[in-house]
């Protein structure tokens, strides 16, 4: 049923034209009205080899909704063919085309036989989210794309994590993940951004495992992976954010890839030195501060909600107020999301709320007594009671406007420090 | 065409204005064609993704204070939301006041698309209301509610009785219009019919309609010298302010484009007069308009001394910098009301303009007649430059760079600037409505025009770098290869 969406965090399922386009060389066709893209786009770092300027659309009018855009649809793919230099086509469908019955699917079967591979999604904006529509793109390659391998690459592990763009450090995420990886001596494999692309999708069949680390996002895909080719999956709740969550990160991925312990230790305490050296050097800044009290509160999806309490909780040794996700996570999950807020350091548990109403959340934080000034990590949303609420604020998810990141990461032992400098940085603005 | 303000629907502009957003040819050929009614649109068989009204009637809308907007549609068309409300904060804190506008959606589900959601969106605006009292409610539709046919006018008519603010719904299906500035007349006309109120009075104010007053300062101190005050709309205006256009002497617009429906409404409905040259960009673009409000406004000879005082300082360093431009050659990429205004612009600075791409064309405004930079063009371009209405087809775009190798790329709209850029050509983002503004705008272009000339190591390293989406084959084609022929 419809209901409120007061300050939105997350955009509908055809956002999974982001997906598409954070594979190099992969380009959507859009079956949509014409402002579809430029809506859901939104962001800075949305261009690059194609953009939404340069996706085909069949820009639905009037006269596809009263006759059907069937035949747009062919003709659009057929030209976007000729036109567009891409080595995939992913078809994307849209509240219109399906509410008007446009049968995509067959439309885009009639091109099994052309030179590049064109595939398709259902991504109608009412069906579902930007987070459900980016595991149905990723479920349409597999099924559509994918074909069994009987070689299997030793070492090579598939990495997935949120949903490309949506998050403004997915890429510099993706990329940390992989060095970790390969610091275990394991073969990253991950097929967004720079360099990737359709070579390393057509190693995901060749996979020892799935590596998901994501709270919900994904853990369908990586299922139906684990079902076509046989690949088991490890699934690692959230990203790892400082020392804490990473060492652990490590040892879970190693233990499941049956890599010597010592070795691992090895990697770790080398990690660990360099991270504490720092620590060391700079605790006096986060022990001995006039102005941070030593509770906080995250306003943003399962995948950051959990990682940023994890990381202040254990590493930072602050202290969770109740924490909100506000990713619209199905409920089937919510249960399982929860647990993991329960297993932080010294038994501590956070409350969470899965909200998707900011206003309420809102009102809640300026009820909430944070015994000083309240750190708030969230979004551009969150810059309204930060101020009401004299907080501590940064924005770290979906949407982030007064900020630019490019490839910045928050992953791993450097991420942890990131976040550390990050977030001083706004603490050391005030004196009292 | 008669402007009806007693229904809750405007026409579109393809109905309105007999709007196109296909064709291909040159300047004379297509005013000629607007002049006997010959134009017809030419459809594409292939395009890329453009825009749709509801981002221009709502984002419009949004601007206005306190106010709030609700967007009946999924999750994806409110996506604008965080945008409208972090340029809201920004663009109040410059002029120094405040702006609690909200942008809310329904966030329809599927379950919506089969039995309707007219009772949540009732619950909605009541609940918005009780958090945010805002001084005007906005219902925008969207494709979804078109297509089910939710009744949303019956809504609004049940609210009106129920909330002591206006409110009006919007309706700006996607689908409805190939023109996404139709949007901006779907904004004025819920203003024009909900907001507006009858004249009491008259005021030494002008009505001027822009996107976000960035020469508000400027401008003020310019009208000072004719003893008016201008009235900026609608970024930071209040409903308040709003319902009383009607007392204004006059209305003027930065964009012919933006500005038909509410200049023509409030002259046809309220006797307001819509001033209609050619916009103040420019020398001849910037007098001519000045003289028309001096016109007006019977301040003729207030408006020939200040012309006489500034043309004293800047027609001598305009015409320095002329020098060094002459002889370069453009290509134009934007909305009609600055392609052919820009193009009149480039030409007065020695610039040759060939060709001149609008993202539409409205073969005449809601007076009826063929706009103005068009009919001035026709008299005064020295050459009759080649011309398409190409609705952000970057492909054609492109394609026409690749043929006619300019020496500089105009742009205006976010995300298209870059690919003249990667194909080797500078390119200069028109973004500020005011960017070429009167004679101290026009000086200040011409000087960022020759900057980008004379330094061009950000595009030559990434064109270096960097691969265009486009096959081998589309470049080989005519640019205009995927249009139909013309309707009949």
């Amino acid at each position: 049923m419809a209901k409120i969406l007061d300050q939105p965090r997350y955009k509908c399922a055809m956002t999974a034209m982001q997906t598409v386009q954070s594979i190099t060389r992969a380009i959507p066709i859009l079956h949509s009205g014409p402002g579809c893209a430029q809506k859901l786009n939104g962001s800075v770092g949305s261009s690059g080899y194609f953009s939404p300027h340069i996706f085909p659309c069949t820009n639905i009018s009037e006269k596809e909704v009263v006759f059907g855009g069937e035949k747009r649809l062919k003709e659009t793919i057929e030209n976007s063919l000729k036109v567009i230099d891409a080595d995939l086509y992913v078809v994307l469908t849209s509240c219109t085309s399906e509410i008007i019955g446009d049968d995509a699917f067959e439309v885009v079967r009639s091109f099994k036989d052309a030179d590049k591979p064109v595939i398709y999604a259902s991504t109608p904006g009412f069906k579902g989210n930007n987070y459900t529509g980016h595991d149905w793109v990723v479920k349409a390659i597999i099924d559509q794309y994918l074909k069994p391998s009987e070689e299997k690459i030793t070492g090579l592990v598939n990495i997935w994590s949120g949903p490309p763009m949506h998050d403004p450090f997915w890429l510099g995420n993706l990329r940390a993940l992989e060095k970790l990886v390969e610091e275990l001596g394991l073969i990253p494999n991950t097929i967004f951004g720079q360099g990737r692309g359709l070579k390393n999708i057509d190693k995901i069949p060749k996979a020892e495992f799935n590596l998901l680390v994501s709270p919900w996002v994904g853990l369908e895909n990586v299922k139906l992976l684990e079902e076509k080719f046989g690949t088991p999956y490890l699934h690692y709740p959230t990203i790892p954010i400082g020392a804490f969550e990473t060492s652990k990160f490590l040892r879970s991925v190693a233990e499941f890839a049956e890599i010597d312990k010592g070795k691992v230790q090895k990697i770790i305490d080398k990690h660990e030195e360099e991270y504490y050296y720092y620590i060391e050097r700079f605790a006096d800044v986060f022990l001995e501060t006039r102005v941070m009290s030593k509770r906080f509160v995250v306003v943003s999806d399962a995948q950051y909600t959990l990682a940023v309490t994890n990381f202040l909780v254990n590493d930072l040794g602050l202290f969770p107020s109740k924490q909100y996700i506000t990713d619209d996570t199905p409920n089937e999950y919510r249960d399982w999301i929860r647990n993991q807020f329960k297993t932080l350091s010294y038994d501590i548990e956070a409350e969470v709320e899965f909200a998707t109403d900011g206003y309420l959340i809102h009102e809640e934080i300026k009820n909430t007594d944070f015994y000083g000034y309240p750190l708030i990590l969230g979004s551009s949303w969150e810059k309204q009671v930060a101020k009401e609420t004299n907080a501590h604020y940064l924005t770290i998810s979906w949407p982030i406007i007064e900020r630019l990141v490019i490839n910045g990461t928050y992953v791993g032992y450097d991420g942890g420090l990131k976040l550390l400098e990050d977030i001083y940085s706004v603490v050391l603005t005030r004196f009292n | 065409m008669a402007i009806n303000i007693d229904i809750p629907d405007v026409g579109t502009r393809e109905s309105r204005l007999g709007s196109i957003t296909g064709y291909n040819g040159d300047l004379h050929d297509l005013v000629n064609k607007s002049q006997c009614g010959g134009l017809k649109n030419r459809d594409r068989c292939f395009s890329q993704s453009s825009s749709c009204n509801a981002g221009c009637a709502l984002g419009q809308l949004s601007g206005i204070r306190d106010i709030a907007i609700i967007n009946h549609a999924p999750s994806g068309c409110s996506a604008i939301a965080p945008d409208v409300n972090v340029a809201n904060a920004q663009l109040s804190a410059k002029r120094g006041v405040t702006n609690s506008t909200v942008f809310i959606g329904t966030d329809m589900n599927e379950k919506d698309t089969v039995f309707g959601a007219t009772k949540s969106l009732r619950d909605i605006v009541i609940e918005t209301y009780k958090r945010y009292k805002p001084k005007a409610v906005f219902i925008g539709t969207s494709c979804v509610t078109g297509i089910i046919g939710e009744d949303v006018d019956s809504v609004v008519e049940e609210l009106k009785k129920e909330l002591p603010i206006p409110i009006a719904a919007v309706h700006c299906e996607g689908f409805r219009s190939r023109i996404w500035a139709s949007g901006f007349d779907e904004c004025d006309h819920a203003v024009l019919s909900t907001i507006v109120k009858p004249a009491k009075t008259k005021r030494n104010v002008i009505n001027f309609k822009n996107f976000f007053e960035s020469a508000r300062e400027e401008i003020i101190d310019i009208f000072k010298n004719f003893d008016v005050e201008p009235f900026f709309l609608y970024q930071n205006s209040t409903v308040e302010e709003l319902s009383r256009l009607s007392e204004s002497l006059a209305t003027v617009c930065i964009c012919g484009t933006l500005g038909t429906y509410l200049g023509n409404g409030l002259e046809e409905k309220f006797g307001v007069p819509y001033v209609r040259t050619i916009n103040p960009l420019g020398i001849t673009g910037f007098e001519t308009w000045l003289r028309e409000i001096g016109n007006v406004i019977n301040k003729g000879t207030e408006v020939e001394d200040y012309i006489a005082r500034e043309r004293e300082i800047y027609i001598p360093q305009i015409d320095a910098i002329k020098k060094e431009l002459k002889g370069l050659r453009a290509v134009l990429g934007m909305g009609p009301g600055y392609t052919f205004e820009v193009s009149r612009v480039l030409q007065e600075l020695g610039v040759e303009v060939v060709w001149a791409a609008a993202w539409h064309y409205d073969k005449k405004y809601d007076n009826g007649k063929v706009p103005p930079a068009l009919d001035y063009l026709l008299e005064n371009s020295p050459n009759n430059f080649k011309l398409s209405i190409a609705d952000q087809q970057n492909f054609e775009i492109l394609n026409i760079l690749n043929k006619y190798k300019p020496d500089i790329y105009f742009s205006r709209h976010p995300g298209t600037t870059v690919w003249a850029i990667k194909q080797g050509i500078p390119a200069l983002f028109v973004a500020d409505e005011y960017m070429i503004f009167g004679y101290k705008g026009t000086l200040s272009f011409a000087r960022t025009l020759l900057d980008t000339l004379k330094n061009r190591s950000f595009e030559k390293n990434l064109a270096a770098r960097s691969k265009l989406p486009y096959t081998d084959w589309w470049y080989k084609q005519e640019n205009g290869k995927f249009l139909r022929e013309e309707h009949k």
